[in-house]
Parts: C-alpha cells; sequence; structure tokens
C-alpha cells in the first residue's frame, strides 16, 4: 500500500470534477414536465381579431412552434429576427403566446418589429402561461405532429441552438408519421 | 434629538417596505385556512427568483401562482392538490422538499451512506490499532528493562 496517501486526493479530485461539472449547468434551466406529454389545451382569442380564436387543436397534423412573448420582453427582442427568418424560410409555422401583454403595445410591436406567426393568441391574465408551465418569456415549444410536446427553449433562441438542436428535431419530426 | 427621531423613522420605513414586499391582503375563512395558505407558499418554490419561496418573491409570476394556490385552498382542496398543480406545469422543481423516489435516491440516501461509510472507516482504524497494540506486546527481556527503567527515574 505505497500509494494509499493518493486515496484522500483522488477522492478530492473527483469532488473537484463533480463541482465543476455543477459549475458549467444552468440552475435556469429546469426541466419541463411537459416533454412528451399532449399540449395543455386552451382557447384564446387572437391579439389581432378578438373575435377570432386559437385553439391547441391548431396544433395536430403538423409540427409546429409555439413561441411565449410579450412587448415588454427585451429579450423577446433579441430573438425576433430569428423567428422572422425562419418565417420567411417556411421551414415549420410558428404560433404566438401573448403572455401578460397589452393588445396595442402587442400590436403595434409585431407592426414595427415584424410579424413572424401565423397567429398570436392573447393571454392577457398569464393563466394559459401557467398552464404551459411558462416560467421566464420567451419560451419556445417544439409540438410534433400529434400535438404533443417535444422540446422547451427557456430564454432567448440563437443562431446555435436553431441550427443544433431545433432544426434537426423539427426535420426529425417532420418525418415522424401523423 | 429631532436628528434621532428622523432616523428612528426611517428605520420603521425601511422596516415595513421590507417586510410589506409581498403580501396581499387576503380573506380567509379560519385561522386554519389561513395557516394552510401560508405555509404553502413558504414550502412552494418561485421560478424566477429561485432562491426565494413563492410567499418571499415579489416577482409578476410568483404573484400569479400565489393567486392560484389561494384559489386552489379557497375552493376546498388540500394542500397536496395545491402542490400537484403547480407540480404538474413546473416539475418537482417547484418544492422546496423533493419528493422520495428513483432519481432523488441518492439525494436522500447520501448523507446515510456518507454516514455508514465513516462509521466503517473508523470501526476499521480502530481494529488495526488494536491489532497493533497486541502485536508489539513486549517480550519478558524489554519487561524487565522497562521496570529496571522505571525504578531508576523513580530513584
Amino acid at each position: 500500500m505505497r500509494f494509499k496517501f493518493l486515496i484522500p486526493l483522488s477522492v478530492f479530485m473527483l469532488l473537484l470534477v463533480l463541482l465543476g461539472i455543477g459549475l458549467t449547468l444552468d440552475p435556469r434551466e429546469v426541466p419541463s414536465p411537459f416533454i412528451g406529454k399532449p399540449a395543455p389545451a386552451f382557447s384564446l382569442p387572437t391579439v389581432h381579431a378578438p373575435e377570432q380564436v386559437l385553439t391547441t387543436g391548431q396544433f395536430t397534423g403538423q409540427v409546429s412552434l409555439l413561441n411565449v412573448w410579450a412587448s415588454w420582453c427585451v429579450s423577446c427582442r433579441q430573438e425576433h429576427p430569428l423567428l422572422l427568418e425562419l418565417a420567411r424560410q417556411g421551414i415549420v409555422p410558428i404560433y404566438g403566446l401573448n403572455y401578460k401583454d397589452d393588445r396595442d403595445n402587442a400590436l403595434s410591436w409585431l407592426a414595427r418589429l415584424g410579424n413572424p406567426y401565423q397567429v398570436s393568441a392573447f393571454d392577457a391574465d398569464g393563466r394559459v402561461g401557467i398552464d404551459w408551465g411558462v416560467y421566464g418569456v420567451p419560451e419556445t415549444f417544439v409540438i410534433d405532429k400529434k400535438g404533443v410536446i417535444r422540446h422547451k427553449q427557456t430564454g432567448p433562441l440563437t443562431a446555435e441552438i436553431l441550427k443544433g438542436k431545433l432544426l434537426p428535431l423539427i426535420r426529425q419530426l417532420q418525418g415522424e408519421p401523423a | 434629538m429631532t436628528f434621532g427621531r428622523l432616523l428612528a423613522a426611517v428605520t420603521a420605513a425601511i422596516i415595513y417596505l421590507a417586510s410589506a414586499a409581498a403580501t396581499e391582503v387576503r380573506a380567509f375563512r379560519d385561522a386554519a385556512e389561513q395557516r394552510r395558505y401560508e405555509q404553502l407558499v413558504k414550502d412552494l418554490r418561485c421560478l424566477v427568483c429561485q432562491n426565494q419561496s413563492l410567499a418571499d418573491s415579489d416577482a409578476d409570476l410568483a404573484r400569479d401562482l400565489r393567486d392560484e394556490v389561494y384559489e386552489i385552498i379557497q375552493s376546498g382542496k388540500s394542500e397536496q392538490e395545491a402542490a400537484k398543480f403547480l407540480i404538474d406545469r413546473y416539475g418537482d422543481f417547484v418544492l422546496y422538499r423533493p419528493p422520495f423516489k428513483t432519481a432523488t435516491l441518492l439525494l436522500w440516501g447520501g448523507p446515510f451512506l456518507f454516514l455508514a461509510s465513516g462509521l466503517w472507516f473508523i470501526w476499521r482504524r480502530t481494529k488495526r490499532r488494536q491489532g497493533m497494540i497486541s502485536r508489539t506486546e513486549l517480550t519478558t527481556e524489554e519487561q524487565e528493562r522497562l521496570r529496571e527503567l522505571q525504578k531508576r527515574i523513580q530513584g
């Protein structure tokens, strides 16, 4: 047992590695309990036309994105150009959930910065947001053809996340049978 | 004198503001229901400012979730049902006290594991030390020398 003195050292090194891994994790990223579950049902008026409604039925039959946004949300501005580009390419329909916003502010936000959404649901009191487990706007949900949530991105999208994670997933889901 | 009074007033104002940070005026049917609500929001985590409970947090979402919890309690449902409402939407993370299940086995069992391994370590050491003592028992010759030395010291 000549190297017995190395035991405490290796235990310490192991601890160091574990703590190091801990530092790279993002505590803000809480795993969503909705992954693999059907999208929570809602029926909300749209931002543009209060007499029209958007329901979760819209999500079946195609792969779609639901992006939670608000005109008061600073990071939404940051990811907005990416959404516009994605909408222009027409790879996947993007639906909006306008979370705890003022309708006039939301409309002028879309008019000024551009509207990437097929349609945006107007969630004035944030109840639907709570049903979807929203806690940090913006959030983006990937919903498959069966209307099941397959992925959730908390926080603003970046080009890396979009290219590296979302687009491959969307293509894969588009290949699945409806 | 006036300065002292001013200081006291400012301190009182700060204390008042700090304590009023996250309290809504709510009506309860009885004290027990109020206690249930207050205990519950204290045990649930706010997801925006993660190191604060729903009761402590002044975040917008925390306020909304307090409303939800209040309504659930008001409708006569149990604390478990109110907690389940939040767990269904935000996961076990909302609980400050994580539930005991396979994923949290190490979390709950870990301390006992460490305690057991510590005890085992101590037990092994003491056993070995005892073994060492019996092994180094003095021979009769040495015992004789020891007695002689002791005699010489004592004079």
